[in-house]
């Protein structure tokens, strides 16, 4: 009875992109392109015009050139790899702690009223305004760094999580009670998978506060690293230097979040049949 | 699986599963509201039996209640002639939604129950081929659920349930979401599968025609507060026709009954 049903070939894991979609990309693409060149020939000309001396106001190109520069001596990679290092550690300890953290808050009405209440409040501080706190405690050096991207990207992880968690189907968790899931293994078996798709929206913004926190507090130490050479640009009067280590800050920033968490995200939300 | 292989003649009178005087009372907002009103109920072993009637009479609750899934206000359910404390491997429960675990493919939803059972691996591999074959899926193995069609979602809910061999299968409107036609074949699907496998079956449906055409008995519910208002035998010759007339005639009798307590 069911042999029509069978005898279709299953369906791969990468179904094509619907076509919709990919017709809707390319005139972003063009658009996009569009819009930058039309960008730059204005900062061109607007920086040709002598408004403002080229120090403070350069060419795009002027940018181009202090970034390749820069990247040749290796002064941007080195100091893109020490603030990559530094955030690789915060961020880590950030789910280190988030994530049982969420999933206890999600679960217990009691610490989600308490504790809960002081999660969502430090969320609100930007987490720049602990810097002051942490040098007092730290001095300033690394760890006081590191505790200042922790702090960036501990509340939205935690908070993503404990929303994941308290939304979880309810069908899921009586399928796996019925099947003999108990304890331990209702969490991380079932709640947790379950909250996947939300908990990585937290993961995501914890990414975006905790790379924000650490150029914050590189600009403040003196170390290489990537905050630390826009300080660097101020103090030679190179506003070249200090554009096209912004430029970086953004690619890194952007490129953190297309090629991790947006593939990601489509995969989950794909398979979590969220897309349909 | 922990539990005691089948002690049926215990001291549960030849009866597998018995609902002994369930009622169940919700209280919202100082407002109280009579979902269930006592039910009785005894079940032999291998019996298919239907729960019908109207949406919100309490017949979801109350296999629910059976489940272990929700606690009853009063009475009992005893499994095998014990009384039962929460969910457990000798009951198992399906839902409309099939409720697959997505982040799962095929088989490893099959074999969620075997873990939880601490079942070894090898014998785990072995049985959760076994039911892929026997609800027809044998090639899906490592699909997920976002690419099953809902007729498929519903079998493998099936295998998933049967993988842990419980004595009783709880199933709430488990086709009510599939199209007529898928319908009507996940019907002869699952009667062949309860006949291969001797399990109890209680169904809940709100389809007469799907209780007619499943059930051994049908206990018709009325609307809330939630009460047996009859019980019908069904004893027409398997598999049936839905075009059989003594079949047509049964569907009408029931309707009767239910059109009888709307008035």
């Amino acid at each position: 009875m069911t042999t029509q049903e069978v005898s279709q070939p299953p369906p791969t894991l990468q179904s094509e992109p619907r076509p919709d979609v990919v017709h809707w990309s390319n005139a972003t693409w063009a658009r996009q392109v569009g819009f930058y060149l039309a960008l730059f020939m204005l900062w061109e000309g607007v920086a040709l015009s002598g408004i403002w001396p080229e120090y403070l106001f350069p060419t795009p190109i002027d940018v181009f050139l202090a970034l390749l520069s820069g990247i040749r001596k290796g002064l941007f990679i080195q100091g893109a790899l020490v603030s990559l290092s530094r955030i690789a550690i915060g961020y880590g300890i950030s789910l280190f702690v988030g994530l049982p953290l969420g999933l206890i808050l999600g679960r217990s009405r009691l610490l989600h009223d308490t504790v809960g209440s002081l999660v969502v409040g430090l969320q609100t501080l930007p987490s720049v305004c602990w810097l002051p706190l942490v040098v007092l405690w730290f001095g300033l050096n690394d760890q006081a760094i590191i505790a200042v991207v922790v702090l960036g990207a501990l509340f939205s992880i935690t908070i993503g999580v404990e929303t994941g968690v308290r939304n979880t189907p309810p069908i899921y968790i009586h399928a796996a009670q019925t099947l003999g899931a108990r304890h331990f293994a209702l969490y991380y078996q079932v709640i947790l998978p379950a909250a996947l798709p939300t908990v990585l929206g937290g993961l995501k913004q914890g990414w975006a506060f905790a790379w924000r926190s650490l150029m914050a507090g590189e600009l403040l130490y003196f170390t290489l690293s990537l905050g630390n050479l826009l300080q660097t640009g101020r103090d030679l009067n190179d506003a070249a230097l200090v554009m096209a280590v912004m430029a970086m800050i953004i690619v890194i920033g952007t490129s953190v979040d297309r090629l991790v968490f947006h593939p990601l995200e489509r995969h989950v939300r794909q398979r979590w049949g969220l897309d349909q | 699986m922990s539990q005691a292989p089948l002690q049926m003649h215990a001291a549960s009178d030849g009866y597998l599963l018995q609902v002994v005087g369930v009622g169940k009372v919700f209280r919202n907002a100082g407002q109280v509201i009579e979902a269930l009103r006592p039910i009785n109920m005894d079940v032999k072993a291998g019996e298919f039996i239907c729960l019908l009637g109207p949406s919100g009479c309490g017949k979801s609750t109350l296999l629910n209640i059976i489940a272990g899934l929700e606690t009853s206000s009063s009475g009992e359910v005893l499994s095998n002639g014990h009384a039962i404390s929460g969910p457990g491997s000798d009951r198992v429960m399906l839902f409309q939604d099939a409720a697959l675990f997505p982040w799962l493919d095929v088989q490893h939803n099959i074999a969620f129950g075997l873990r939880q059972a601490g079942c070894p691996a090898a014998k785990r591999d072995a049985i959760t081929k076994q039911m892929i074959s026997l609800v027809n899926l044998t090639g899906f193995e490592r699909n997920y659920t976002y690419q099953l069609s809902g007729g498929m979602r519903q079998r493998v809910a099936i295998a998933r349930a049967l993988a842990i061999n419980p004595s009783i299968l709880l199933m709430d409107e488990p086709f009510a979401a599939l199209d007529a036609l898928t319908r009507d074949r996940m019907h002869i699907e699952l009667e062949s599968i309860w006949s291969a496998t001797n399990k109890t079956i209680l169904f809940v449906t709100h389809n007469v025609r799907e209780a007619v055409a499943l059930g051994d008995r049908v206990f018709v519910f009325s609307a809330r507060p939630g009460r047996i208002l009859q019980e019908f035998r069904i004893t027409l010759p398997r598999p049936r026709m839905l075009e059989d007339h003594a079949l047509v005639d049964c569907t009408s009798e029931i309707m009767a009954v239910l059109r009888q307590d709307e008035r």
